[in-house]
């Protein structure tokens, strides 16, 4: 039988491997935006508790801040929670720009006749979709974290500062933007992810890999938009 | 047919290229697109002017030489290769656009010739096996599974033309360069080298400059052989459990 006498170029490390080739830099993109995509989910649903009043969105909001005490202390569960979002995102920010980088470096001549467009809207969008939606968080941080973009910021009063945002048409409009975007990239990013990590073993997989990240994104896209349509229909004030 | 052909020229790499407009009167909607081309270039080089340079050797469509984008198309409207579309694929009084592969790594030589010799240093660094050789084995020596064969002949009938990166709007390699693993993967003799023909193949393929995949497919729609998206798939989960070996 053959044997491997070839001599690797250089010998790097598992780490090395991944971080210098494109593959890796993607799989990369695609473990930290399913870890996202993860937090989204719970991070909706989590906000569906508004629907139950101002006593039960307050509590639950207070309670995030007691998960794993005795052990850790008080808000510490949050930090850490931030910690890895942060670092998931700088991952995948940082591997989306070098990524885009090369693949534009890449081809620097364009077609004259121009090409037709294969890919759906939200394969075409992940770019500059991306880029939006990091806007988005950025100011959806400010507005209801911090609350320096808040109409009526109150510390210990999430309920209220949701309630006083979505009296704000251009809020509305902000979130509702924001949120179909993230829609978006989910519907493309589920599925993508899963055949960057090679998950699809046979071909007849894809149907169910595209419809699964597609309800996702819906379901992500349409729990959170239920709070400012809840705010702005008068169901919660 | 008469049929105008807006021809992309260029002299030389380092010159500049610009589209140019012939007009053909007797075009046999039965040629062949190259044909087609071959006409032209016979009344240029009459009228004492340079002929179109276009890459073409089997003109069946198994070598993978012949390369044109064809109205913004690798290989022209129909999924096959430009040797063997035909102009009954146009209509009478068409204006067809011909330009070259267009790649960082596919620098064109003259007209819409390219130099494709990053796809042959992307399979030097893998796309074989190291086997002594010798007469050649009994056919039933190694048994292989009929899947498997499958998978591996299916693969196999990369002919290397390149359009999977020429309609990229990355400049991807990766639907070249997971056929040409694939096809050795699949199979039981391919096995002791799988690793490092995926380590290997995937850092060339990056040191020539091609860009990143982006699943968006666009390879798999101008593949004249079919190649599927699946090998796409299958070098990623290889590749990434090699790295996770070293
Ligand atoms: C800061 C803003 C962000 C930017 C600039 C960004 C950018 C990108 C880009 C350029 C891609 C690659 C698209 C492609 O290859 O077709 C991508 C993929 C992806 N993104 Fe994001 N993204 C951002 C935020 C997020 C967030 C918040 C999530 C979580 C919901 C997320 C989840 C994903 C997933 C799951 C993928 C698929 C990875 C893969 O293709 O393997 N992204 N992103
Ligand atoms: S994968 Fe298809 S398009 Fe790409 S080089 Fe092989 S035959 Fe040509
Ligand atoms: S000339 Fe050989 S494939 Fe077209």
């Amino acid at each position: 039988m053959a044997i491997d006498i070839r001599v690797r170029p250089a010998e790097l490390t598992a780490v090395q491997t991944v971080w210098r080739s494109t593959i890796g830099k993607k799989a990369v993109m695609a473990v930290t935006g399913l870890l996202m995509v993860a937090f989204l989910l719970a991070h909706m649903l989590g906000n569906l508790k508004i629907f139950f009043g101002p006593h039960d969105f307050d509590g639950y909001a207070a309670w995030l801040r007691t998960i794993g005490e005795p052990v850790l202390h008080g808000a510490w569960f949050l930090w850490i929670l931030r910690a890895v979002l942060l670092v998931a995102l700088v991952a995948h920010v940082t591997c989306a720009v070098q990524l885009s980088r090369r693949d534009r470096a890449a081809r620097p001549t364009r077609y004259a006749h121009g090409q037709r467009a294969r890919a759906s809207f939200a394969t075409r969008t992940m770019r500059w979709g991306g880029v939006a939606l990091g806007l988005f968080l950025i100011w959806h941080i400010l507005d209801l974290t911090v609350g320096v973009a808040n109409p009526d910021f109150d510390k210990n009063g999430p309920y209220h500062n949701v309630v006083a945002d979505f009296q704000v048409w251009w809020i509305n409009l902000i979130y509702v933007v924001g949120v179909l975007m993230v829609g978006l990239h989910v519907n493309h990013g589920f599925w993508s992810a899963a055949q960057t990590l090679g998950l699809r073993r046979r071909r007849g997989r894809d149907l169910t890999l595209r419809v699964v990240g597609s309800a996702l994104a819906a379901a992500i896209t349409l729990g959170f938009l239920a709070v400012p349509i809840g705010v702005m229909t008068g169901l919660v004030r | 047919m008469k049929i105008t052909v807006r021809i992309w020229r260029q002299a030389g790499p380092q010159e500049q290229g610009a589209l140019v407009a012939y007009d053909l009167d007797e075009v046999s909607p039965d040629m062949s697109f190259l044909e087609m081309l071959d006409v032209l270039n016979e009344r240029l080089i009459l009228g004492g002017q340079e002929p179109v340079a276009f890459d073409h050797d089997c003109r069946e469509g198994i070598c993978g030489a012949c390369s044109t984008v064809i109205n913004g198309r690798p290989h022209g409207p129909e999924q096959t290769t430009t040797c063997q579309l035909h102009m009954r694929s146009f209509s009478d009084g068409d204006v067809i656009d011909v330009e070259p592969w267009r790649s960082r790594a596919f620098p064109v030589i003259k007209d819409l010739v390219v130099d494709r010799a990053a796809l042959d240093r992307i399979v030097q660094a893998g796309g074989y096996i190291t086997a002594p050789t010798g007469t050649a084995p009994d056919a039933h020596a190694t048994p292989v599974p009929k899947p498997a064969a499958d998978t591996a002949f299916e693969n196999a009938t990369c002919i290397g033309c390149g359009a999977c990166v020429a309609a990229c709007p990355n400049g991807s390699a990766m639907l070249f360069t997971s056929a040409k693993a694939a096809h050795l993967n699949a199979l039981p003799q391919g096995q002791p080298e799988r690793e490092s023909r995926v380590l290997n193949m995937v850092a060339a393929m990056d040191a020539e400059g091609f860009g990143g995949c982006t699943n968006t497919g666009e390879c798999v729609g101008s593949c004249p052989k079919g190649i599927p998206f699946q090998s796409i798939v299958d070098l990623n989960r290889d590749f990434l459990r090699a790295a996770r070996r070293r």
